[in-house]
Protein backbone atom coordinates (compact mmCIF):
# COMPACT_ATOMS: atom_id res chain seq x y z
CA UNK A 1 0.00 0.00 0.00
CA UNK A 2 2.79 2.37 0.99
CA UNK A 3 4.75 1.52 -2.16
CA UNK A 4 1.71 2.13 -4.29
CA UNK A 5 1.14 5.49 -2.60
CA UNK A 6 4.74 6.55 -3.17
CA UNK A 7 4.65 5.40 -6.77
CA UNK A 8 1.48 7.44 -7.37
CA UNK A 9 3.04 10.49 -5.78
CA UNK A 10 6.18 10.01 -7.87
CA UNK A 11 4.16 9.91 -11.09
CA UNK A 12 2.24 12.97 -10.00
CA UNK A 13 5.52 14.79 -9.36
CA UNK A 14 6.75 13.83 -12.80
CA UNK A 15 3.66 15.22 -14.42
CA UNK A 16 3.66 18.58 -12.70
CA UNK A 17 7.40 19.04 -12.15
CA UNK A 18 9.76 17.18 -14.40
CA UNK A 19 12.66 18.07 -12.14
CA UNK A 20 11.10 15.84 -9.51
CA UNK A 21 12.53 12.97 -11.48
CA UNK A 22 15.68 13.75 -9.58
CA UNK A 23 14.37 12.29 -6.37
CA UNK A 24 17.77 10.75 -5.84
CA UNK A 25 19.24 14.27 -5.76
CA UNK A 26 16.76 15.18 -3.11
CA UNK A 27 17.73 12.14 -1.07
CA UNK A 28 21.40 13.05 -1.44
CA UNK A 29 20.73 16.57 -0.31
CA UNK A 30 18.73 15.37 2.69
CA UNK A 31 21.50 12.93 3.57
CA UNK A 32 24.06 15.74 3.46
CA UNK A 33 21.87 17.93 5.65
CA UNK A 34 21.35 15.00 7.99
CA UNK A 35 25.09 14.36 8.12
CA UNK A 36 25.58 17.97 9.15
CA UNK A 37 22.94 17.64 11.84
CA UNK A 38 24.51 14.38 12.95
CA UNK A 39 27.65 16.21 14.05
CA UNK A 40 25.68 17.14 17.11
CA UNK A 41 25.13 14.26 19.49
CA UNK A 42 23.68 16.44 22.18
CA UNK A 43 23.40 20.05 23.18
CA UNK A 44 22.06 22.29 25.85
CA UNK A 45 21.28 25.90 25.24
CA UNK A 46 20.03 28.91 27.19
CA UNK A 47 17.23 30.72 25.51
CA UNK A 48 14.56 33.36 25.80
CA UNK A 49 11.12 32.05 25.00
CA UNK A 50 8.30 34.29 23.83
CA UNK A 51 4.80 32.87 23.54
CA UNK A 52 2.25 34.59 21.36
CA UNK A 53 -1.10 32.84 21.54
CA UNK A 54 -4.38 34.76 21.47
CA UNK A 55 -5.71 33.18 24.68
CA UNK A 56 -2.46 33.14 26.67
CA UNK A 57 -0.90 36.07 28.45
CA UNK A 58 2.51 34.76 29.40
CA UNK A 59 5.63 36.71 30.30
CA UNK A 60 8.86 36.20 28.42
CA UNK A 61 10.72 33.26 29.98
CA UNK A 62 14.34 32.21 30.34
CA UNK A 63 14.48 28.56 29.33
CA UNK A 64 17.01 25.81 28.84
CA UNK A 65 16.73 23.61 25.78
CA UNK A 66 18.16 20.10 25.88
CA UNK A 67 18.68 17.65 23.03
CA UNK A 68 20.26 14.24 22.91
CA UNK A 69 20.29 11.75 20.08
CA UNK A 70 18.26 10.12 18.79
CA UNK A 71 15.11 12.04 19.70
CA UNK A 72 15.31 13.34 23.25
CA UNK A 73 14.25 16.96 23.34
CA UNK A 74 13.13 19.07 26.27
CA UNK A 75 12.43 22.71 27.00
CA UNK A 76 12.72 23.50 30.72
CA UNK A 77 12.08 26.61 32.72
CA UNK A 78 13.91 26.23 36.02
CA UNK A 79 12.78 29.64 37.29
CA UNK A 80 9.10 29.19 36.62
CA UNK A 81 6.54 27.55 34.39
CA UNK A 82 6.60 27.40 30.61
CA UNK A 83 3.72 26.02 28.62
CA UNK A 84 5.35 24.16 25.76
CA UNK A 85 3.23 23.50 22.67
CA UNK A 86 2.66 19.90 21.71
CA UNK A 87 4.71 19.14 18.64
CA UNK A 88 7.54 21.36 19.85
CA UNK A 89 9.68 18.27 19.51
CA UNK A 90 9.77 19.05 15.78
CA UNK A 91 11.87 22.10 16.67
CA UNK A 92 14.62 19.54 16.76
CA UNK A 93 15.17 18.74 13.09
CA UNK A 94 16.77 15.40 13.87
CA UNK A 95 13.31 14.18 14.77
CA UNK A 96 12.01 14.91 11.30
CA UNK A 97 14.69 12.84 9.65
CA UNK A 98 14.78 9.83 11.89
CA UNK A 99 13.73 6.45 10.51
CA UNK A 100 13.30 5.60 6.84
CA UNK A 101 11.72 8.09 4.50
CA UNK A 102 11.39 8.99 0.85
CA UNK A 103 12.59 12.43 -0.24
CA UNK A 104 10.92 14.20 -3.14
CA UNK A 105 12.36 17.25 -4.81
CA UNK A 106 9.66 19.87 -5.28
CA UNK A 107 11.87 22.43 -6.99
CA UNK A 108 12.99 25.78 -5.68
CA UNK A 109 11.26 28.64 -3.93
CA UNK A 110 12.26 31.83 -2.23
CA UNK A 111 12.19 31.94 1.55
CA UNK A 112 13.26 35.04 3.45
CA UNK A 113 14.61 36.52 0.19
CA UNK A 114 16.76 33.50 -0.36
CA UNK A 115 16.51 30.74 -2.96
CA UNK A 116 15.82 27.43 -1.27
CA UNK A 117 15.17 23.88 -2.41
CA UNK A 118 11.85 22.43 -1.34
CA UNK A 119 11.93 18.79 -0.34
CA UNK A 120 9.06 16.68 0.85
CA UNK A 121 9.81 13.82 3.22
CA UNK A 122 7.44 10.90 3.30
CA UNK A 123 8.06 8.61 6.26
CA UNK A 124 8.10 4.92 5.39
CA UNK A 125 6.23 4.09 8.60
CA UNK A 126 2.51 4.21 7.84
CA UNK A 127 1.60 4.40 11.51
CA UNK A 128 4.06 7.07 12.64
CA UNK A 129 2.90 10.38 14.07
CA UNK A 130 4.48 12.41 11.26
CA UNK A 131 2.57 12.11 7.98
CA UNK A 132 4.55 14.53 5.83
CA UNK A 133 7.37 17.04 6.26
CA UNK A 134 8.33 19.80 3.87
CA UNK A 135 11.85 21.17 4.20
CA UNK A 136 13.12 24.41 2.70
CA UNK A 137 16.84 23.84 2.36
CA UNK A 138 19.63 26.33 1.73
CA UNK A 139 21.71 24.10 -0.54
CA UNK A 140 24.87 26.18 -0.28
CA UNK A 141 25.10 26.07 3.50
CA UNK A 142 23.21 22.76 3.91
CA UNK A 143 20.81 24.35 6.36
CA UNK A 144 17.08 23.90 6.78
CA UNK A 145 15.54 27.36 6.89
CA UNK A 146 12.00 26.24 7.31
CA UNK A 147 10.18 22.99 8.03
CA UNK A 148 6.48 22.28 7.83
CA UNK A 149 5.30 19.08 9.49
CA UNK A 150 1.88 17.51 9.20
CA UNK A 151 1.07 15.13 12.03
CA UNK A 152 -1.60 12.52 12.45
CA UNK A 153 -3.01 13.82 15.74
CA UNK A 154 -2.00 17.43 16.22
CA UNK A 155 -2.32 19.21 12.91
CA UNK A 156 0.45 21.08 11.11
CA UNK A 157 3.50 22.77 12.62
CA UNK A 158 5.91 25.19 11.03
CA UNK A 159 9.40 26.00 12.22
CA UNK A 160 11.38 28.93 10.82
CA UNK A 161 15.05 28.92 11.62
CA UNK A 162 17.52 31.78 11.58
CA UNK A 163 21.18 30.92 11.75
CA UNK A 164 24.19 32.79 13.06
CA UNK A 165 27.33 31.72 14.83
CA UNK A 166 26.32 28.06 15.23
CA UNK A 167 25.45 27.55 11.56
CA UNK A 168 28.41 25.17 11.21
CA UNK A 169 26.54 22.76 13.50
CA UNK A 170 23.18 23.49 11.82
CA UNK A 171 21.95 24.95 15.11
CA UNK A 172 19.84 28.09 14.82
CA UNK A 173 20.20 31.33 16.81
CA UNK A 174 16.48 31.89 16.67
CA UNK A 175 13.51 29.74 15.84
CA UNK A 176 9.87 30.62 15.35
CA UNK A 177 7.49 27.74 15.92
CA UNK A 178 3.97 28.18 14.54
CA UNK A 179 1.19 25.77 15.47
CA UNK A 180 -2.57 25.36 15.37
CA UNK A 181 -4.58 26.19 18.46
CA UNK A 182 -8.12 25.41 19.43
CA UNK A 183 -10.57 28.00 20.68
CA UNK A 184 -10.40 28.60 24.43
CA UNK A 185 -13.44 29.55 26.46
CA UNK A 186 -14.49 28.86 30.06
CA UNK A 187 -17.99 29.53 31.46
CA UNK A 188 -18.19 32.73 33.51
CA UNK A 189 -19.86 30.72 36.26
CA UNK A 190 -16.53 28.97 36.82
CA UNK A 191 -14.17 31.91 36.56
CA UNK A 192 -16.23 34.75 38.14
CA UNK A 193 -14.21 37.28 36.16
CA UNK A 194 -14.05 40.93 37.04
CA UNK A 195 -15.73 42.70 34.16
CA UNK A 196 -14.13 46.14 33.83
CA UNK A 197 -16.02 46.85 30.62
CA UNK A 198 -12.89 46.95 28.46
CA UNK A 199 -13.22 43.51 26.90
CA UNK A 200 -16.72 43.89 25.41
CA UNK A 201 -15.36 44.66 21.95
CA UNK A 202 -13.24 41.55 21.86
CA UNK A 203 -16.04 39.13 22.54
CA UNK A 204 -17.19 38.82 18.94
CA UNK A 205 -13.66 38.77 17.57
CA UNK A 206 -12.86 35.75 15.42
CA UNK A 207 -10.55 33.53 17.45
CA UNK A 208 -6.95 33.32 16.25
CA UNK A 209 -6.23 29.75 15.31
CA UNK A 210 -2.43 30.04 15.07
CA UNK A 211 -0.03 30.29 17.95
CA UNK A 212 3.65 31.27 17.85
CA UNK A 213 6.52 30.43 20.11
CA UNK A 214 9.85 32.10 19.52
CA UNK A 215 13.08 30.96 21.13
CA UNK A 216 16.18 33.11 20.94
CA UNK A 217 19.22 31.05 21.83
CA UNK A 218 22.04 32.75 23.72
CA UNK A 219 24.50 29.95 24.14
CA UNK A 220 25.00 26.39 23.09
CA UNK A 221 27.01 23.71 24.82
CA UNK A 222 27.53 21.14 22.09
CA UNK A 223 28.54 17.50 22.55
CA UNK A 224 29.33 17.91 26.23
CA UNK A 225 26.79 15.31 27.35
CA UNK A 226 23.32 15.83 28.74
CA UNK A 227 22.21 13.75 31.75
CA UNK A 228 19.33 11.37 31.26
CA UNK A 229 17.41 12.85 34.19
CA UNK A 230 16.85 16.09 32.32
CA UNK A 231 14.53 14.39 29.86
CA UNK A 232 12.20 12.97 32.51
CA UNK B 1 -13.52 58.16 70.39
CA UNK B 2 -10.74 55.70 71.15
CA UNK B 3 -12.45 54.56 74.35
CA UNK B 4 -15.76 54.21 72.50
CA UNK B 5 -14.02 52.11 69.90
CA UNK B 6 -12.39 49.93 72.55
CA UNK B 7 -15.77 49.36 74.17
CA UNK B 8 -17.35 48.39 70.84
CA UNK B 9 -14.47 46.05 70.03
CA UNK B 10 -14.77 44.51 73.48
CA UNK B 11 -18.47 43.90 72.84
CA UNK B 12 -17.75 42.25 69.48
CA UNK B 13 -14.96 39.98 70.65
CA UNK B 14 -16.66 39.08 73.92
CA UNK B 15 -19.42 37.25 72.05
CA UNK B 16 -18.64 33.62 71.24
CA UNK B 17 -20.49 33.86 67.90
CA UNK B 18 -17.88 36.32 66.64
CA UNK B 19 -15.43 33.46 66.57
CA UNK B 20 -17.77 31.27 64.55
CA UNK B 21 -16.72 33.28 61.46
CA UNK B 22 -13.03 32.69 62.16
CA UNK B 23 -13.65 28.99 62.73
CA UNK B 24 -15.82 28.76 59.60
CA UNK B 25 -13.14 30.40 57.47
CA UNK B 26 -10.41 28.18 58.91
CA UNK B 27 -12.39 25.01 58.27
CA UNK B 28 -13.39 26.03 54.73
CA UNK B 29 -9.82 26.90 53.83
CA UNK B 30 -8.42 23.69 55.28
CA UNK B 31 -11.06 21.64 53.45
CA UNK B 32 -10.17 23.30 50.14
CA UNK B 33 -6.43 22.89 50.77
CA UNK B 34 -6.86 19.24 51.66
CA UNK B 35 -9.02 18.60 48.60
CA UNK B 36 -6.52 20.27 46.29
CA UNK B 37 -3.59 18.50 47.92
CA UNK B 38 -5.07 15.10 47.14
CA UNK B 39 -7.04 15.76 43.97
CA UNK B 40 -5.85 19.12 42.68
CA UNK B 41 -4.92 17.64 39.34
CA UNK B 42 -8.56 16.82 38.51
CA UNK B 43 -9.53 20.39 39.31
CA UNK B 44 -6.72 21.74 37.15
CA UNK B 45 -7.61 19.40 34.30
CA UNK B 46 -11.06 20.96 34.27
CA UNK B 47 -9.63 24.49 34.26
CA UNK B 48 -6.96 23.72 31.68
CA UNK B 49 -9.12 21.59 29.40
CA UNK B 50 -9.15 24.38 26.83
CA UNK B 51 -5.38 24.41 26.41
CA UNK B 52 -4.34 20.85 27.20
CA UNK B 53 -4.96 19.83 23.57
CA UNK B 54 -2.37 22.30 22.32
CA UNK B 55 0.14 22.42 25.20
CA UNK B 56 1.94 20.16 27.62
CA UNK B 57 0.51 21.29 30.94
CA UNK B 58 2.82 20.78 33.96
CA UNK B 59 0.00 20.30 36.49
CA UNK B 60 2.36 19.56 39.38
CA UNK B 61 4.06 22.97 38.94
CA UNK B 62 0.85 24.90 38.33
CA UNK B 63 -0.71 23.56 41.52
CA UNK B 64 1.29 25.77 43.88
CA UNK B 65 0.55 27.90 46.93
CA UNK B 66 -0.18 31.06 44.97
CA UNK B 67 -2.79 29.35 42.80
CA UNK B 68 -4.36 27.58 45.78
CA UNK B 69 -4.67 30.93 47.59
CA UNK B 70 -6.32 32.42 44.49
CA UNK B 71 -8.79 29.53 44.28
CA UNK B 72 -9.61 29.96 47.97
CA UNK B 73 -10.18 33.69 47.64
CA UNK B 74 -12.26 33.12 44.53
CA UNK B 75 -14.48 30.76 46.47
CA UNK B 76 -14.58 32.50 49.82
CA UNK B 77 -14.86 36.15 48.93
CA UNK B 78 -18.35 35.37 47.68
CA UNK B 79 -19.29 33.88 51.04
CA UNK B 80 -17.40 36.07 53.49
CA UNK B 81 -19.91 38.94 53.12
CA UNK B 82 -22.36 36.67 54.91
CA UNK B 83 -19.97 36.38 57.86
CA UNK B 84 -19.40 40.13 57.88
CA UNK B 85 -23.17 40.73 57.98
CA UNK B 86 -23.40 38.56 61.09
CA UNK B 87 -21.51 41.12 63.14
CA UNK B 88 -22.28 44.41 61.38
CA UNK B 89 -26.00 43.68 61.28
CA UNK B 90 -25.95 43.20 65.04
CA UNK B 91 -24.19 46.45 65.90
CA UNK B 92 -27.28 48.57 66.59
CA UNK B 93 -30.15 46.09 66.33
CA UNK B 94 -28.44 43.74 68.81
CA UNK B 95 -28.33 46.52 71.41
CA UNK B 96 -31.98 47.35 70.70
CA UNK B 97 -32.88 43.72 71.16
CA UNK B 98 -31.05 43.48 74.50
CA UNK B 99 -32.51 46.78 75.67
CA UNK B 100 -29.13 48.43 76.12
CA UNK B 101 -29.51 50.94 73.28
CA UNK B 102 -31.57 53.39 75.32
CA UNK B 103 -29.02 53.24 78.12
CA UNK B 104 -26.22 53.72 75.65
CA UNK B 105 -27.60 56.92 74.15
CA UNK B 106 -28.23 58.43 77.57
CA UNK B 107 -24.43 58.60 77.97
CA UNK B 108 -22.84 62.00 77.26
CA UNK B 109 -21.55 60.94 73.86
CA UNK B 110 -22.93 62.25 70.60
CA UNK B 111 -24.90 59.77 68.54
CA UNK B 112 -22.69 60.48 65.53
CA UNK B 113 -19.55 59.51 67.43
CA UNK B 114 -21.26 56.47 68.83
CA UNK B 115 -22.27 55.35 65.32
CA UNK B 116 -18.82 56.07 63.92
CA UNK B 117 -17.26 54.01 66.69
CA UNK B 118 -19.65 51.15 66.02
CA UNK B 119 -18.98 51.21 62.29
CA UNK B 120 -15.21 51.45 62.80
CA UNK B 121 -15.40 48.43 65.10
CA UNK B 122 -17.26 46.52 62.34
CA UNK B 123 -14.56 47.47 59.84
CA UNK B 124 -11.82 46.34 62.24
CA UNK B 125 -13.60 43.01 62.66
CA UNK B 126 -13.87 42.72 58.85
CA UNK B 127 -10.17 43.49 58.39
CA UNK B 128 -9.23 40.95 61.07
CA UNK B 129 -11.33 38.35 59.30
CA UNK B 130 -9.47 39.15 56.08
CA UNK B 131 -6.06 39.02 57.75
CA UNK B 132 -7.01 35.62 59.18
CA UNK B 133 -8.06 34.54 55.72
CA UNK B 134 -4.86 35.88 54.16
CA UNK B 135 -2.76 34.07 56.73
CA UNK B 136 -4.48 30.74 56.18
CA UNK B 137 -5.10 31.01 52.43
CA UNK B 138 -1.78 32.48 51.38
CA UNK B 139 0.84 31.60 53.97
CA UNK B 140 -0.39 28.10 54.74
CA UNK B 141 -0.85 27.33 51.05
CA UNK B 142 2.67 28.59 50.29
CA UNK B 143 3.92 26.31 53.05
CA UNK B 144 1.94 23.23 51.95
CA UNK B 145 2.16 23.62 48.17
CA UNK B 146 5.36 25.62 47.63
CA UNK B 147 5.62 28.57 45.26
CA UNK B 148 6.00 29.01 41.53
CA UNK B 149 4.54 31.14 38.76
CA UNK B 150 0.79 31.52 38.98
CA UNK B 151 -1.51 30.63 36.10
CA UNK B 152 -5.10 31.73 36.45
CA UNK B 153 -7.98 30.97 34.14
CA UNK B 154 -10.23 33.73 32.94
CA UNK B 155 -13.27 33.39 30.75
CA UNK B 156 -11.35 33.88 27.49
CA UNK B 157 -7.67 34.05 28.39
CA UNK B 158 -5.14 32.44 30.72
CA UNK B 159 -2.87 34.74 32.69
CA UNK B 160 0.58 33.75 33.87
CA UNK B 161 2.30 35.83 36.52
CA UNK B 162 5.94 35.37 37.41
CA UNK B 163 6.55 34.19 40.99
CA UNK B 164 8.40 37.42 41.86
CA UNK B 165 5.51 39.49 40.60
CA UNK B 166 2.75 37.96 42.71
CA UNK B 167 2.95 38.97 46.39
CA UNK B 168 2.37 42.69 45.85
CA UNK B 169 -0.74 41.77 43.85
CA UNK B 170 -2.04 39.78 46.82
CA UNK B 171 -1.44 42.70 49.18
CA UNK B 172 -3.29 45.02 46.79
CA UNK B 173 -6.10 42.49 46.37
CA UNK B 174 -6.50 42.04 50.14
CA UNK B 175 -6.53 45.83 50.58
CA UNK B 176 -9.24 46.09 47.96
CA UNK B 177 -11.19 43.19 49.45
CA UNK B 178 -11.15 45.01 52.82
CA UNK B 179 -12.95 47.94 51.18
CA UNK B 180 -15.36 45.61 49.35
CA UNK B 181 -16.29 43.77 52.54
CA UNK B 182 -16.57 47.07 54.42
CA UNK B 183 -19.27 48.02 51.91
CA UNK B 184 -21.25 44.96 52.97
CA UNK B 185 -20.56 45.87 56.61
CA UNK B 186 -21.86 49.39 55.93
CA UNK B 187 -25.05 48.01 54.35
CA UNK B 188 -25.66 45.65 57.27
CA UNK B 189 -24.90 48.51 59.66
CA UNK B 190 -27.46 50.74 57.92
CA UNK B 191 -30.16 48.08 58.01
CA UNK B 192 -29.32 47.44 61.65
CA UNK B 193 -30.50 50.94 62.51
CA UNK B 194 -34.03 50.15 61.33
CA UNK B 195 -34.48 46.90 63.23
CA UNK B 196 -35.17 45.88 66.80
CA UNK B 197 -33.39 42.55 66.54
CA UNK B 198 -30.38 41.46 64.53
CA UNK B 199 -31.99 38.66 62.49
CA UNK B 200 -33.75 41.13 60.19
CA UNK B 201 -30.69 43.15 59.11
CA UNK B 202 -28.49 40.05 58.81
CA UNK B 203 -30.97 38.18 56.61
CA UNK B 204 -31.78 41.33 54.60
CA UNK B 205 -28.09 42.04 53.94
CA UNK B 206 -27.46 38.46 52.87
CA UNK B 207 -30.51 38.52 50.59
CA UNK B 208 -29.50 41.84 49.01
CA UNK B 209 -25.92 40.62 48.42
CA UNK B 210 -27.14 37.34 46.88
CA UNK B 211 -29.69 38.99 44.57
CA UNK B 212 -27.29 41.72 43.44
CA UNK B 213 -24.44 39.22 42.93
CA UNK B 214 -26.68 37.13 40.68
CA UNK B 215 -27.65 40.28 38.77
CA UNK B 216 -23.97 41.28 38.46
CA UNK B 217 -22.93 37.91 37.10
CA UNK B 218 -25.80 37.43 34.65
CA UNK B 219 -25.11 38.31 31.04
CA UNK B 220 -28.33 40.07 30.12
CA UNK B 221 -27.84 43.02 27.74
CA UNK B 222 -30.78 44.87 29.28
CA UNK B 223 -28.94 45.12 32.62
CA UNK B 224 -25.35 45.27 31.36
CA UNK B 225 -25.15 49.02 30.84
CA UNK B 226 -28.16 50.20 32.77
CA UNK B 227 -28.16 48.48 36.14
CA UNK B 228 -24.90 46.58 36.59
CA UNK B 229 -22.45 49.50 36.67
CA UNK B 230 -24.35 50.94 39.64
CA UNK B 231 -24.51 47.77 41.73
CA UNK B 232 -21.84 47.61 44.41
CA UNK B 233 -21.63 43.84 43.89
CA UNK B 234 -20.39 44.44 40.31
CA UNK B 235 -17.38 46.23 41.78
CA UNK B 236 -16.63 43.84 44.63
CA UNK B 237 -14.78 41.47 42.29
CA UNK B 238 -12.34 44.17 41.16
CA UNK B 239 -9.68 42.72 43.51
CA UNK B 240 -9.12 40.22 40.72
CA UNK B 241 -8.09 43.06 38.42
CA UNK B 242 -4.74 43.17 40.24
CA UNK B 243 -4.00 39.71 38.82
CA UNK B 244 -4.67 40.74 35.21
CA UNK B 245 -1.50 41.98 33.48
CA UNK B 246 -1.13 44.21 30.46
CA UNK B 247 0.10 42.57 27.27
CA UNK B 248 2.78 43.93 24.96
CA UNK B 249 2.22 44.28 21.22
CA UNK B 250 3.44 40.74 20.59
CA UNK B 251 1.20 39.20 23.26
CA UNK B 252 3.69 38.97 26.16
CA UNK B 253 2.45 39.69 29.68
CA UNK B 254 4.27 42.73 31.07
CA UNK B 255 5.61 41.99 34.59
CA UNK B 256 4.52 44.48 37.24
CA UNK B 257 1.67 45.85 35.16
CA UNK B 258 -2.08 45.91 35.78
CA UNK B 259 -4.37 45.55 32.77
CA UNK B 260 -6.87 48.23 33.71
CA UNK B 261 -5.87 50.15 36.84
CA UNK B 262 -8.23 53.10 36.13
CA UNK B 263 -11.19 50.67 36.10
CA UNK B 264 -10.10 49.24 39.47
CA UNK B 265 -9.75 52.71 40.93
CA UNK B 266 -13.17 53.60 39.52
CA UNK B 267 -14.63 50.50 41.18
CA UNK B 268 -12.86 51.45 44.41
CA UNK B 269 -14.39 54.93 44.22
CA UNK B 270 -17.85 53.41 43.69
CA UNK B 271 -17.44 51.20 46.77
CA UNK B 272 -16.15 54.08 48.91
CA UNK B 273 -19.13 56.15 47.78
CA UNK B 274 -21.49 53.38 48.82
CA UNK B 275 -19.79 53.14 52.21
CA UNK B 276 -20.11 56.90 52.68
CA UNK B 277 -23.77 56.78 51.59
CA UNK B 278 -24.71 53.85 53.83
CA UNK B 279 -22.88 55.14 56.92
CA UNK B 280 -24.09 58.73 56.51
CA UNK B 281 -27.67 57.53 56.07
CA UNK B 282 -27.30 55.28 59.11
CA UNK B 283 -26.02 58.20 61.20
CA UNK B 284 -28.73 60.61 59.99
CA UNK B 285 -31.48 58.07 60.68
CA UNK B 286 -30.02 57.16 64.07
CA UNK B 287 -29.70 60.79 65.10
CA UNK B 288 -33.39 61.35 64.42
CA UNK B 289 -34.51 58.03 65.77
CA UNK B 290 -36.85 57.91 68.70
CA UNK B 291 -35.38 55.10 70.71
CA UNK B 292 -38.11 53.24 72.54
CA UNK B 293 -36.47 49.86 73.07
Amino acid sequence: MQTLKLYGLYLFCLLIRPEAAFCQDATDLVQKVKAKLDQVNDYQADGTMKTNVSFLKVPQAQVKVYFRKPDNFRIRNDQGISLVPKGAVSISLNNLMKGRFTALDMGTETADGQKVRVIKLLPADDNGEIVLSTLYVDEGRLLILKARTTTRESGTYEVDMYYGKYAAYALPDRIVFTFNTKDYKLPKGITFDYDDGSRKNTENKVAETKGRVEIIYHDYLINKGVPDALFH
Amino acid sequence: MWILLQIELFKIFRRPRTYISFAAIASMILIIQLGLKFDGKSYLQLLMSGISDSFYVPYELILNGYLVAFVILNTLLIHVPLLVALVAGDMVAGEANMGTLRLLVTRPVSRTRLMLAKFTASVIYTVMLLVWMAFLALLLSMLFFGTNDMIIARNDVMEQIGRNDILWRYFAAFGYAAVALSTVAALAFLLSVFAENSIGPIVSTISIVIVLTILSEMKIPLYDNTVKPYLFTSHMLAWKGFFYSKASGDGQAIPGSVENLPAILRSLAVLLSYIALFVTTAIVVFRKKDILS
